[in-house]
């Protein structure tokens, strides 16, 4: 298990369901033995603004944040986030994006623009671009909420093991009233990417 | 069994261990979970206070009657709580007593930076720094015992990373303590000139003991590696420095930050090459190594400004960044803002047109200060809004009085807000205060309090009747208004403001986040009426936009069915009668 730390980070809108997201990967990496660290944002964010949460696996994990240049992998839950933390990512990480935009509140007011073009963008400068319209999906699933789960649903192909641990986990940790929606969400993610 | 805790579950998972019967705190990002998660735990009694000062009387309380007793809050309520602290330290405690306090390097969730770190050596309180969740659970188990054995209250100092960090935990079995006796003592208890004078030589002598034990106990570890580099360093400052130089340094780690040790420190610096102080916001342990000769490096390179990581400390002290890919356009920042459907959003569109000076305060509310609202004057800490309206009023005058208001919530105004109403009563003034009374503590994420009728646990209590309290202090203008009838809200604010005399208006209404609050469905647009005008987005609210290019390319405003409730304010901004619910 000597494997260096792997960097994950998950960015959205406050409000996105990004805390349920890496709540279940650390689950997940401490059923498999790692040594893990979440490191989540509460309070004032939370009311609509760009959120992060870094999660962090491995043999033995000091620092409880991921800093620029150093995530192997960023899940982004709205593109203009996407953009924002893209400096974050290491040079051959990868991206995975949804589809979806959230104007933010200079953008709403006509004060700034939306940058056109972010994830075509983004994948030229030789990034690997993985988008999805995990809304979408989510919303076929049952719930819109589920977003987050498709997600995850997506970036399993990436974090090194079986499915079933996922749904495993997953079972384990949401309410019992979405357990199937959750479910579906993650397979509907799983297959997207295939 | 590991399971993964936030390090503020590890300190409510090591008061549940160790024994600790009571728990009184007022909620403060990032503090705000610990008590949330002893709510888990029936054998301890948990309790949200007023403020940081009545809480932390409160564990001081049931610590003389001989109990293990908790509180917590973030770094500026110890500000609040510091008038007890200073004391407590001089009496000691019976059962043992720690206050945890959350500093918020970055400032992340706060009005300043400050380093409660100067609190612990001005009231010669000791003070443990954990630096993981692991940590957050051993120190605390140890400063409940250390607090015994040294007859003092402990600090706990924590900040958000630490606060709000997952990591591994092992857990163990509650162990009971029966409560210790309690001996009349007023040598010890009472605090008056006589009897403090004495204590103070016990505090004095407490403060050698202990840092004698922080010598050789252990709390500090010292790891060496390459010698040629020694970093000394505590709490997340050690991840982060381990993290950056792994074995090409050396390390010192402080576990106890108050009082600080001087021989193993020294026998550290001898063994190392250049010894670098590693430590987050203030120069503390720099200040202190040097009073005693060890040179060391510190903020001359470090900053003391803002939250470390672990590129911080490589690009200061190796000189290295690492290859970035950068977005070469302009990205448009996201700030937080008032969410859809916020009361706060009704009560500011009222007051919108009348050009006021609006005294702030700590809060959801707060939010109002940004653009489009742009309502908030000041906001300096919780209750400055009501006192510092009276002073800016009679600073100003009568006249100005008509032209300003203080703004402040439910729960600040519990905290702190009725001692700077009572001042405004009682000296005379005529200054106008609204609470935003939205029935919760909002800002950290949704506590009760004593003005909701529900306790920390969400059973049923009395609720301070806000009406009543004003009248009591002796404000006779009390007025009730609900912030989404924004035109009768404006009209009583109006009122109250031409008549010189204090009044009080209350603008009640529950915030939308409330799982027991009944929206309306999402509203929508008849784009056959939509002109594009934009008036609509003067509210702020997240849920509307406006989007394409009818309209001669002004646009058609656009409502997220997702986020919208129904609150209808966008509704009564449009002057074309072009937003509604689904017929």
């Amino acid at each position: 298990m000597s494997q260096p730390v792997k960097n994950i980070m998950i960015v959205g809108v406050g409000g996105q369901g990004t805390l349920l997201a890496s709540k279940l990967m650390g689950k997940a990496f401490v059923e498999k033995e790692f040594d893990v660290k979440v490191s989540e944002v509460h309070g004032m964010s939370q009311r609509g603004g760009s959120v992060v949460t870094y999660v962090r696996y491995g043999e033995k994990v000091f620092s409880p944040v991921i800093e620029k240049g150093e995530a192997d992998i960023i899940i982004a839950f709205e593109q203009l986030e996407a953009a924002r933390w893209l400096p974050y990512l290491k040079p051959g990480g990868i991206l995975i994006s949804n589809t979806q935009k959230i104007d933010p509140m200079p953008v709403i007011m006509g004060n700034s623009a939306y940058p056109d073009k972010i994830l075509p963008t983004i994948r030229e400068k030789g990034v690997q671009v993985i988008e999805i319209d995990a809304m979408a999906l989510a919303t076929a699933a049952g719930s819109p909420r589920a977003t987050n789960i498709v997600l995850l649903g997506v970036a399993a192909h990436f974090l090194g093991f079986d499915k079933e641990v996922w749904l495993e986990v997953i079972r384990t940790t949401v309410p019992p009233k979405t357990i199937a929606v959750n479910e579906k969400a993650f397979e509907l993610g799983f297959s997207a990417k295939q | 069994m590991k399971t993964l805790m936030l390090g503020n579950e590890a300190v409510a998972r090591a008061l549940y261990e160790v024994g600790v019967k009571v728990v009184s705190s007022y909620p403060g990002t990032p503090s705000t979970e610990i008590t949330e998660s002893v709510t888990r735990y029936d054998e301890i009694y948990s309790e949200w206070a007023p403020n940081e000062k009545v809480a932390f009387e409160v564990a001081f309380g049931a610590a003389t009657g001989g109990a293990r007793s908790f509180c917590a809050m973030k770094h500026v309520g110890l500000n609040v709580a510091a008038d007890p602290l200073y004391t407590a330290s001089y009496i000691g405690v019976n059962g043992g007593m720690v206050c945890a306090v959350a500093d918020d390097p970055g400032m992340h969730s706060s009005q300043n930076e400050q380093d409660s770190r100067h609190h612990a050596i001005a009231s010669k309180t000791p003070m443990l720094e954990p630096c993981d969740s692991a940590e957050c659970l051993s120190y605390t188990k140890l400063a409940y015992q250390l607090s015994e054995q040294f007859g003092t209250p402990f600090l706990l100092r924590l900040s958000t990373r630490i606060s709000h960090s997952r990591s591994l935990v092992d857990t163990s079995a509650r162990e009971e303590r029966p409560l210790k006796e309690y001996k009349k003592d007023v040598m010890k208890n009472v605090m008056m000139p006589a009897m403090a004078r004495g204590r103070h030589k016990v505090v004095e002598e407490r403060t050698k003991a202990i840092r004698e034990w922080s010598e050789t106990s252990g709390i500090n570890s010292v790891e060496y590696n390459d010698t040629r580099v020694g970093i000394i360093c505590a709490g997340s400052s050690y991840l982060y420095a381990r993290e950056a130089l792994g074995e090409r340094a050396s390390y010192f780690k402080l576990g106890m930050v108050n009082p600080l040790p001087i021989k193993s420190l020294i026998d550290f610096a001898r063994h190392v090459g250049q010894v670098y102080v590693v430590e987050e916001l203030d120069d503390i342990i720099e200040t202190h190594c040097r009073k005693h000769g060890i040179p060391v490096i510190g903020k001359l390179l470090l900053p003391v400004c803002g939250e470390f990581s672990q590129s911080v400390i490589r690009e200061a002290l190796l000189g290295e960044e690492l290859p970035l890919i950068e977005f070469d356009q302009p990205i448009p920042p996201r700030p937080p803002v008032l969410c859809a459907g916020c009361p706060h959003r009704g009560l500011f569109m009222a007051l919108k047109k009348l050009n006021l000076y609006v005294s702030g305060d700590i809060g959801c509310y707060t939010l109002g200060a940004q653009a489009p609202l742009s309502m908030i004057d000041t906001c300096v800490c919780m209750g400055a809004s009501i006192s510092g309206l009276h002073g800016f009023n009679i600073a100003r005058g009568s006249e100005q009085a008509k032209k300003s208001v203080a703004v402040i919530g439910d729960s600040t105004f519990i905290h702190s807000g009725i001692t700077g109403l009572i001042d405004i009563a009682y000296n005379k003034g005529f200054s106008t205060v609204i609470v935003l009374d939205n029935s919760i503590t909002g800002m950290t994420g949704h506590q009760n309090n004593p003005a909701n009728g529900l306790t920390l646990k969400g059973d049923p209590t009395v609720a301070v009747n806000l009406e009543a309290l004003a009248h009591a202090v002796g404000i006779n203008r009390v007025v009730v208004v609900d912030p989404f009838d924004m035109e009768s809200t404006r009209k009583a604010v109006e009122a109250e403001l031409a008549i010189e005399e204090p009044s009080l208006v209350i603008a009640r209404r529950p915030c939308a986040l409330l799982k027991t609050v009944k929206h309306n469905p999402p509203m929508v647009v008849d784009t056959e009426k939509c002109t594009g005008c934009k008036s609509c987005l003067r509210a702020g609210c997240p849920a509307i936009a406006v989007h394409g290019q009818a309209n001669k390319g002004r646009g058609t405003a656009v409502i997220d069915q997702n986020q919208c409730v129904g609150c209808e304010i966008c509704a009564k901004l449009c002057s074309f009668n072009a937003i509604g619910f689904k017929e």
